[in-house]
C-alpha cells in the first residue's frame, strides 16, 4: 500500500519536475528573435512557429554543422514535445483547456528548434567566412 | 554480468561528476555551492571504491552488493545536505539560516532513526534485497518530498536565479525517478530484469549531466521568471 502511494506521488512529481525543467530550457531561447533568413527558409510569418513544423525543423537542424552546445537541449525538448503530443491526444475529448495548453507548449518547442537552427546557420556562416579568409 | 552499455553509463557518469567538481573548484561560486562540490567529490571517491570492489570480487558477490547499496544510501543522505544548502540560498534574504540548520540536524537525526528502526525490524540484520529496495525507496521518497517543498518555496518566493531553478529541478527529476523505480520494484519485483534496472543508472547519469550543463551554460547572473517555468496551476497560486 505504502509502495503504491509512493509510486503514484513520485510519478506525479517526476512529471511536474520534468515539465518545469524542459520549460526552463525553452524559456531561455524564448528571448531570442528569429532572423529573417530562418523565417524565409522555414516559411514562418511573424515570430510565431507552428507546432507541426517541429519535425521539419529538427531535420534541418541535423543538416547544419553542430556547434556542440545544444545537443542536450534538443534531446530534452524532443522528449518534452513528444510528451505534450501524448497529453494533447489524451486530453482532446476530456479537457479542451489542457489540449490548447499542450498545443502552446508544442509550439514553444518548435520555436526553440527554430532558434537553434538560426544559431547553427549563423555558426556555419562564420565557419565559411573563416575558411575563406584562411585561403 | 555487466554489458558494454553499463560501462558506458558508468564512465560517462564518472567523467561528468569529475567535470562538475573541477568546474566548481575553479569558479567563483565554489563557496556558494560548497555542499554540492563535497557531494560530487564523495560520488567520485565512492565510484572509484565501488569499481575496485567490482573488479576484485565481481558483480554477483555479496560484498559488492553491500558496498553498492550502503554507499548509495549514504550518498542519498548526503544529498539531503545539498538540498538544505539550496533551502539556505532560497531563504537567505529572510534571515532564517538558523532554522534551516536546525531543520537539517532534525532531518539527519530522523533519517538515522528511521534507518535504525528498519534495520532492527529485519531478522538477522541481513542486507536482503527486499530491505535494500524498501530502504532506498524511503530515502528517495524523503528526497522527493524535500525537493518538492523547496520547489514550492522557489515558486512562492518568486526566486529568479536560473541556476538555482535548474539545479533544484534536476534534483527533483533524479529523486522522483529513483523513488518511483524502487517503489515499482517493491510492487512488481519481476519488472526489475526488464527495464527498471536501467532507471537508477540513467537517473544517476542525468543528475551530474544536468548540473554540468547548468554550471557550464547558465551564468550566475542569469534570471528567469518562475511563472514561465512552473506548471500553470502553481504559477496561478504564485500570483494569488
Amino acid at each position: 500500500m505504502i509502495a503504491a502511494l509512493i509510486c503514484v506521488i513520485s510519478v506525479a512529481a517526476f512529471l511536474q519536475f520534468f515539465i518545469s525543467y524542459s520549460r526552463s530550457i525553452i524559456a531561455a531561447y524564448r528571448k531570442s528573435e528569429l532572423s529573417e533568413q530562418v523565417r524565409e527558409v522555414v516559411g514562418i510569418e511573424g515570430q510565431e512557429v507552428n507546432s507541426d513544423q517541429f519535425g521539419r525543423l529538427v531535420q534541418l537542424v541535423r543538416l547544419c554543422p553542430q556547434k556542440g552546445d545544444d545537443r542536450t537541449d534538443l534531446k530534452v525538448v524532443g522528449v518534452y514535445y513528444w510528451m505534450m503530443g501524448v497529453v494533447r491526444s489524451a486530453a482532446r475529448q476530456l479537457a479542451p483547456r489542457i489540449t490548447s495548453w499542450a498545443e502552446r507548449e508544442r509550439a514553444g518547442c518548435a520555436y526553440f528548434v527554430a532558434v537553434a537552427l538560426d544559431r547553427r546557420i549563423a555558426y556555419s556562416r562564420d565557419l565559411l567566412a573563416q575558411q575563406m579568409s584562411d585561403r | 554480468m555487466l554489458g558494454s552499455f553499463d560501462y558506458v553509463i558508468a564512465l560517462l557518469g564518472f567523467l561528468t561528476e569529475a567535470y562538475v567538481v573541477v568546474r566548481l573548484c575553479l569558479s567563483d561560486s565554489f563557496l556558494r555551492y560548497f555542499s554540492l562540490t563535497v557531494y560530487m567529490l564523495a560520488v567520485v571517491g565512492i565510484t572509484i571504491g565501488q569499481d575496485v570492489v567490482l573488479l576484485k570480487f565481481g558483480v554477483s558477490s555479496p560484498l559488492y552488493a553491500y558496498v553498492y547499496y550502503y554507499t548509495d544510501a549514504l550518498l542519498t543522505i548526503s544529498l539531503f545536505f545539498v538540498i538544505m544548502s539550496f533551502y539556505h540560498q532560497v531563504f537567505r534574504q529572510m534571515s532564517v539560516g538558523k532554522y534551516v540548520r536546525w531543520a537539517s540536524v532534525l532531518l539527519l537525526s530522523g533519517t538515522a532513526l528511521l534507518s535504525y528502526l528498519i534495520v532492527r525490524r529485519m531478522p538477522n540484520h541481513h542486507l536482503t534485497s527486499r530491505f535494500v529496495v524498501e530502504m532506498s525507496q524511503n530515502l528517495y521518497f524523503v528526497g522527493v518530498v524535500l525537493t518538492y517543498l523547496l520547489w514550492g518555496a522557489v515558486v512562492k518566493l518568486r526566486e529568479t536565479r536560473t541556476r538555482l531553478i535548474q539545479l533544484v529541478l534536476a534534483l527533483g527529476i533524479f529523486f522522483s525517478a529513483d523513488a518511483a523505480c524502487y517503489a515499482l520494484r517493491n510492487l512488481f519485483p519481476g519488472l526489475e530484469a526488464n527495464f527498471l534496472k536501467w532507471v537508477p543508472p540513467l537517473a544517476g547519469l542525468f543528475l551530474p549531466l544536468a548540473w554540468a550543463y547548468t554550471f557550464t551554460k547558465i551564468s550566475e547572473n542569469a534570471r528567469l521568471e518562475t511563472a514561465r517555468v512552473a506548471l500553470p496551476r502553481m504559477a496561478a497560486h504564485q500570483h494569488s
